[in-house]
């Protein structure tokens, strides 16, 4: 059996963050494994730019975001295996894997980093009643299809969902010469960041429909129409309020979920918030040895967090590697008031003298300030003039006074 | 007149209100310098960065993604898009490259957004 020191399962922004960053640190014999064609996962078709700021103090197009990662690992000597499947994964982290020219794989690894990303919600997740013709697309698929395959998926699009994917598409849509008729969103509030309903919406004059959804599709091969209508405070449609709109393309952002089917096989702990792996501060799953970075562990909104998670699971990977697992006590990380989920959600006390924290809060807050609690004593706090739940807030907590029991973290 | 805009520079994301009254402008609503001088920007000439595709040939991907090296006022994106599509590179090219240069003479080149072997 082939073995490797690292094998890293996913080349978009976090694998290959961590791929870079491993070789950096000294590891030698690494392997990176990827399904698509080419290394960059999603970035390879966001073409728009707004990437990088905060790591490289300029706005990128996602494309020029991960060319920079792609030219790091190709200097690195890291070995990468496109168009290649991992099957599965063993708690003994032995990886099977397959691709065209060397059929099925298995390796040996010391370590292990999953950066398998997410994938989106589609239309059986929203329960859209109607017909089942062809039209119906994920606002990802869309962005594929005229970024990167260069097809025109159809001529008069519908919204559903105002997250920052769907706001995206629709500018790009308007550009490429697809007539959107508005997005439509079932909360009462936009999903995405108000800027870039600015850019995305209101430069093209596309409307928005808050607290409306789409609530039947129609036509048989094709899709002919939807009918939307207002919901209520419970989100159910109200009667009398629906509305007929012709369109050959409903585009769907209805928010994403980490894929994870690889880490359940594996029998790692899972969190029910972000349905992905429950971490330490060091990236570490439930299985000594596998880590878990990026996507496939939180939804984040900044690939420039994306990137940082993925070299933080690189140098846990190289302790790990250096040091063997050793018994440490773990402590909890939870979500406390208006927050909805910390990740990751451990660490272990009197190990690392700051550690990283990602949270959402719940709904947006002016001049709120964020307060991570270690037991009754408050260990750091930090102000923000706005906070807003599409937008993650990143905190580095120093850990020296937090020597026992579990963290919490508020804002308010 | 009044024109009403959301400032892009931070999350704070300020509903700014600018008033032209006569050819003097006010902006109301901002927390700060940079709104003003977002809302003053819009309203006499709206820049913006232009992120499209051009046609790639001699690759195993269609599609080569662009980006411009500076913004371009904003009424001059459909035109700038017009030609872009006339547009057909071949591989090998690499990131930062010159696909088009000086583009409707607003001293403003297309750049590659990607390295593409042969």
């Amino acid at each position: 059996m082939r073995k490797a020191e690292l094998v890293v399962i996913g080349g978009g922004p976090a694998g290959m963050a961590a791929a870079v960053k491993a070789r950096e640190l000294g590891i030698r014999d690494i392997i990176l494994l990827e399904r698509d064609s080419h290394l960059g996962g999603i970035l390879q078709q966001c073409i728009h730019d707004g990437f990088g700021l905060h790591r490289f103090g300029k706005q990128l197009s996602g494309c020029s975001y991960a060319q920079i990662f792609i030219d790091e690992v190709r200097k690195g000597g890291i070995q990468v295996e496109c168009n290649t499947m991992v099957l599965d994964i063993t708690e003994e982290k032995v990886i099977r894997a397959a691709n065209d020219e060397k059929g099925l794989m298995e390796i040996q690894a010391e370590v292990v980093i999953l950066a398998m990303g997410c994938r989106e919600r589609t239309r059986p997740q929203v329960r859209i009643l109607g017909t089942r013709p062809a039209g119906v697309l994920t606002a990802g698929a869309v962005q594929r299809y005229i970024n990167m395959e260069g097809w025109k998926p159809g001529t008069r699009a519908v919204i559903l969902g105002s997250g920052d994917i769907g706001l995206i598409m629709a500018r790009r849509m308007t550009l490429e010469g697809i007539s959107v008729e508005g997005v439509y969103e079932v909360m009462e509030n936009l999903g995405g960041l108000r800027r870039n309903k600015a850019q995305c919406l209101d430069d093209y004059q596309i409307p928005l429909h808050l607290s409306t959804t789409v609530v039947r599709v129609h036509g048989k091969r094709r899709l002919e129409g939807v009918t939307v209508a207002k919901v209520g405070a419970d989100r159910k449609p109200i009667s009398g309020t629906e509305r007929y709109i012709p369109c050959d393309l409903l585009v769907l952002s209805v928010g994403l979920i980490p894929e994870n089917e690889l880490s359940r096989k594996a029998g790692i702990i899972l969190d029910a918030v972000t349905k992905g792996p429950v971490v330490d501060d060091r990236m570490m799953t439930s299985i000594p040895g596998i880590f878990a970075a990026g996507n496939v562990g939180a939804v984040f909104d900044l690939v420039d967090y994306v990137s940082q998670t993925g070299e933080q699971a690189a140098m846990g990977a190289y302790q790990y590697l250096k040091e063997g697992q050793k018994e440490e006590a773990e402590q909890e990380v939870t979500a406390g008031k208006n927050v909805s989920f910390v990740f990751p959600q451990k660490f272990s006390p009197g190990r690392e003298e700051k550690a990283d924290f990602y949270l959402r809060v719940k709904k947006t807050m002016k001049n709120a300030t964020v307060r991570v609690w270690c037991g009754e004593k408050m260990i750091y706090q930090k102000k923000t003039a706005f906070a807003t739940p599409p937008e993650m807030v990143a905190l580095q907590v120093p850990l020296a006074e937090a020597q026992e029991g579990p963290i919490t973290i508020d804002v308010e | 007149m009044q024109k009403k805009y959301i400032c892009i520079n931070c999350p704070l994301s300020c509903d700014l209100t600018l008033t032209d009254e006569n050819g003097v402008l006010s902006v109301a609503g901002n927390n700060c310098k940079r709104g003003e001088d977002y809302a003053v920007n819009e309203y006499r000439n709206p820049l913006r960065m232009l992120t499209t595709t051009v046609q790639l040939e001699h690759a195993d991907t269609r599609l080569l993604p662009v980006i411009s090296s500076d913004m371009i006022p904003k009424k001059l994106l459909r035109e700038c898009l017009d030609i872009l599509y006339g547009v057909s590179v071949q591989a090998p090219v690499q990131s930062g490259e010159i696909i088009y240069k000086n583009i409707l003479n607003t001293g403003i080149d297309i750049l590659s957004a990607k390295t593409v072997k042969e």
